[in-house]
């Protein structure tokens, strides 16, 4: 790195990452990328929906005014809302850029941008590139940066892990420290800035459909070192994911866009074939409560009312499962209207849901929640920066579809400029001397030494086991206060037995074990900021129900909510929302005039 | 097409539990060992869960307790590419190996897991692929931009040619070309994934004006000449990427180059 200009360290290769590394890049500033994994492997390739952006070209008047409304009343009005302005005002000219770096976007008979309808809008806003829109947008900027990397602007450190922030006696960021996950060699990260867009921390739940980089480890530590964490409760469980032995597999709300119905048998445990079960002894529930809307209920809605169901010990053969049936539909229709996503459903089941009923459960899909920031991107830490899913700003209560690319992409852009801002005017002092890279260091070695020697028993991969489990039944869906209570208490004991863990590798090259470990002890730490964050929070909003709160209460809770570590317990307190430009209104999607959000 | 039924075909005695017999090697340079382990039978396991209940506790099947072996993944949907070895002999991605399918296909009660052969081993089935990212900086895989401010949309494209380029731009890197192409290896041929990439900018209206500077990377001695068309890499592709269609685009491109190039000057 050249001596006289400022450093930029960015935590995290998705789109966020990369949208902040090409913008510091173009700027003349040379950049380190510290990432688990090949940037061109981030999570983001795995959003398939496409982009948002009111672009317009269908005539209809759709403008970033009505993308900002739509944002907002889709966020239960939790998002502050000139963030959102500022995104949706930027979301065209960020679609069109995306198409000159050649994402091979959906055309027009014109050879135009194509857009398509979403969820929470009746607008076509959506730009997509087949069904795998993240996938190619993350390209198009891992081919950006690469050409970046090749004119030696851009250093990129793959197959590395943050550990923590280098703070300096004044609590500044100065830095970072990483693990090398092949050596396990740590590595000082001296910089003027640091962005981190490591995503979000769904791993937390178990299984949940995010990659398993997804544990919101780094977001962790830096909450550990005085980052405040902001709305953590808002956890969005999409209403059909495909449940596997490994992970949850999205299956896209268009099955039931095009007639699928979902059902369990009204006899609890019955075994026998889908196909033997007659229709009078099938529940199919959501058409029983909500004649209107039947299975095309909202989002949250359908999340909660299978998630019940299955909590009632109807789900099928008693299992968190209900059917998803399209055997209704000649397999023809299906395979012109569904077939990607059916071939999704086969590859990895292995039946063909054209002929057998597909079995799916809600899956923990997006934190709405994350590192607080301000309007630039910037979190409380001085030097520190935020973006993409690991920051809270954009969503509020809960997201829209296709407005994460977005986020992510917005993000990166805004945090890039700040972040030169900001080292622009940073005194370095002798911060580069001073010992306290090393001090930090030292301070990693000796908690990966502690894990290595440690000979308490405990598995960490049960323990992983066991805190999934208790998130998902009790902090996903529909939230009761007594088990948020003995959810943390269990948190708390799983911390205990945490301290007593054996590694089970003793070959420590390219080891998964001490990774994972430092990986399960930061998301235990976020667990509980999810958990009493909920807890305290005595409303419904957005993804966060109770059935003890079932209404939307502003006087007490048009707050954000803000977690600050402590030894003992995150400590809360609460900041006011920017409703300045949408007075809020009563979220309503039952009514005619507005559809239902994603 | 018929409304024949189709449900997947299973195993019809489900056995209790499915042997893994797993290349094992500590570091790169180490002498590869084998060791099986048993995983109980679940009828929707695939090789990543089967894995997974291994790493929790690594005992064979002797009752020897071993080390956990290691692996990549992360999407777990076959879309990032990373979780890629050979299966009973087939390289492909372990997240969409089901074991149902892979024991009917070799009706055996036991499944064998290597690591790709044409990359550095690093430990167990885990190896670096990162020569394959070199390649895309061979190629010059990118389109040159004036700047990525606000400069408008880009040019208008037809719907086929956007088509025929998201089929090629679906490439995650994986690696499964390379390793069953018979003319890769040891440096003395950059594979059809890279010439790929350099096919799906040079389609591109914009991406075709720096044309040259991707088949000058295509040209040298690792260049594409050494395609032996034994059309290996179509039959393993996850993506199902047209990638011998590509080699000979791209051919014909240097070809035409090579005889016409001096009128451009």
């Amino acid at each position: 790195m050249s001596s006289g200009g400022s450093k930029f360290a960015i935590v995290g290769g998705g789109l966020a990452g990369l949208a902040a590394a090409m913008k510091l890049s173009e700027a003349g500033h040379e950049v380190d990328i510290i990432s688990v994994v090949p940037v061109k492997r981030s999570h983001s390739v795995c959003a398939q929906g496409g982009i948002n952006g009111a672009v317009n070209t269908k005539g209809e008047g759709d403008s970033p005014a009505k993308h900002l409304d739509d944002t907002v009343y889709g966020g239960d009005f939790l998002a502050n809302q000139p963030p959102v302005k500022r995104m949706t005002d930027m979301a065209p000219e960020i679609i069109y850029l995306f198409d000159r770096m050649g994402v091979p976007f959906s055309r027009t008979q014109e050879g135009l941008l194509d857009f398509r309808r979403f969820g929470g809008t009746l607008h076509h806003r959506t730009a997509f590139a087949g069904a795998s829109t993240g996938q190619q947008l993350l390209y198009a900027l891992d081919e950006q940066v690469r050409k970046w990397e090749v004119q030696g602007m851009v250093r990129k450190f793959e197959g590395w892990e943050m550990l923590s922030l280098v703070m300096d006696d004044h609590q500044v960021c100065r830095g970072l420290i990483a693990m090398n996950l092949q050596t396990l060699e740590l590595k000082a990260f001296a910089a003027d800035a640091v962005i981190i867009a490591t995503g979000g921390p769904g791993l937390i739940f178990g299984k949940s459909t995010n990659s398993m980089t997804c544990t919101g480890s780094a977001v962790a530590a830096c909450y550990q070192q005085g980052a405040k964490y902001a709305n953590g409760e808002f956890i969005q469980v999409h209403p059909t994911s495909i449940p596997g032995e490994d992970k949850l597999r999205l299956m896209s709300e268009s099955a039931r866009g095009e007639g699928g119905r979902v059902w369990v048998p009204r006899t609890p445990g019955d075994t026998r074939n889908p196909k033997d079960i007659p229709a009078d002894e099938r529940l199919y529930f959501l058409e029983e409560k909500y004649p209107a809307y039947g299975n095309l209920v909202p989002r949250d809605i359908a999340t909660r009312e299978i998630f019940q169901v299955c909590l009632d010990g109807k789900g099928i053969g008693g299992e968190n499962q209900v059917y998803l049936d399209l055997t209704h539909i000649p397999a023809e229709t299906l395979t012109r209207k569904l077939g990607a996503i059916l071939e999704i459903y086969e590859m990895f089941v292995g039946d063909d849901p054209r002929h057998v009923p597909m079995r799916i459960f809600p899956g923990v899909h997006y934190s709405m929640g994350g590192l607080w920031v301000d309007y630039e991107q910037r979190t409380n830490i001085p030097g520190l920066f935020a973006a993409g899913e690991c920051d809270y700003s954009i969503h509020g209560a809960n997201r829209l579809g296709a407005n994460s690319l977005l986020s992510c992409v917005y993000g990166g852009f805004v945090a890039a400029p700040a972040a030169v801002e900001y080292a622009k005017n940073v005194e370095r002092g002798d911060t580069e001397s001073n010992g306290i890279h090393e001090a930090e260091l030292k301070r990693q070695q000796e908690i990966n030494d502690g894990i290595i020697h440690n000979e308490g028993g405990e598995n960490q991969y049960q323990l992983h086991e066991e805190m999934g489990k208790w998130m998902t039944d009790n902090v996903t869906v529909v939230r009761y206060n007594d088990r948020l209570i003995a959810t943390d208490e269990k948190l708390r004991e799983l911390q205990e037995r945490f301290k007593k863990i054996s590694i089970n590798d003793s070959n420590l090259w390219a080891t998964q074990a001490v990774p994972h470990a430092r990986q399960l002890k930061n998301m235990l730490e976020l667990a509980r900021v999810i958990t009493l964050g909920a807890l305290n929070r005595n409303e419904s909003r957005g993804a966060h129900y109770k059935p003890e709160f079932p209404e939307r209460d502003d006087e007490n809770f048009l707050k954000t909510t803000i977690a600050e570590y402590s030894a003992e317990a995150p400590v809360f307190s609460y900041e006011p929302v920017d409703v300045s430009l949408i007075e809020p209104r009563k979220r309503d999607y039952s009514s005619k005039g507005k559809a239902k959000s994603n | 097409m018929t409304t024949a039924h189709m449900e997947k075909k299973r195993l019809d005695n489900p056995p209790k539990s499915v042997k893994f017999k797993i290349q094992r090697r500590e570091k790169e340079g180490a002498a590869a060992t084998w060791e099986t382990f048993e995983v109980r039978y679940r009828r929707n396991l695939n090789v990543i869960s089967a894995l997974m209940d291994i790493r929790k506790n690594p005992v064979t099947i002797d009752g020897k307790e071993t080390t956990p072996p290691v692996w990549d993944m992360s999407c777990l949907e076959q879309v990032c590419g990373i979780c890629t070895m050979v299966i009973d002999g087939r390289v492909r991605q372990s997240c969409s190996a089901l074991v149902d399918d892979l024991l009917i296909d070799s009706g055996s009660d036991t499944v064998t897991l290597a690591p790709m052969s044409k990359f550095p081993n690093v430990r167990d089935l885990k190896v670096d692929r990162t020569k394959m990212f070199d390649h895309l900086k061979q190629v010059n895989a990118w389109i040159e931009l004036d700047g990525t401010y606000n400069l408008g949309p880009g040019p208008h494209i037809p719907n086929e040619t956007a088509q025929d380029r998201y089929a090629l731009s679906r490439c995650m890197t994986c690696g499964c070309c390379l390793e069953a192409c018979p003319q890769y290896g040891d440096d003395n041929y950059i594979g059809p994934q890279a010439i790929a990439q350099a096919r799906l900018f040079n389609m591109h209206p914009v991406g075709k004006l720096t044309a040259d500077e991707r088949l000058n990377g295509l040209m040298g001695d690792d260049g594409i000449t050494n395609c032996g068309n034994a059309q290996n890499c179509i039959q393993v592709c996850p993506m199902s990427l047209p990638l011998t269609k590509a080699i000979y685009e791209t051919n014909r491109e240097i070809t035409v180059d090579a005889l016409f190039g001096w009128l451009k000057k």
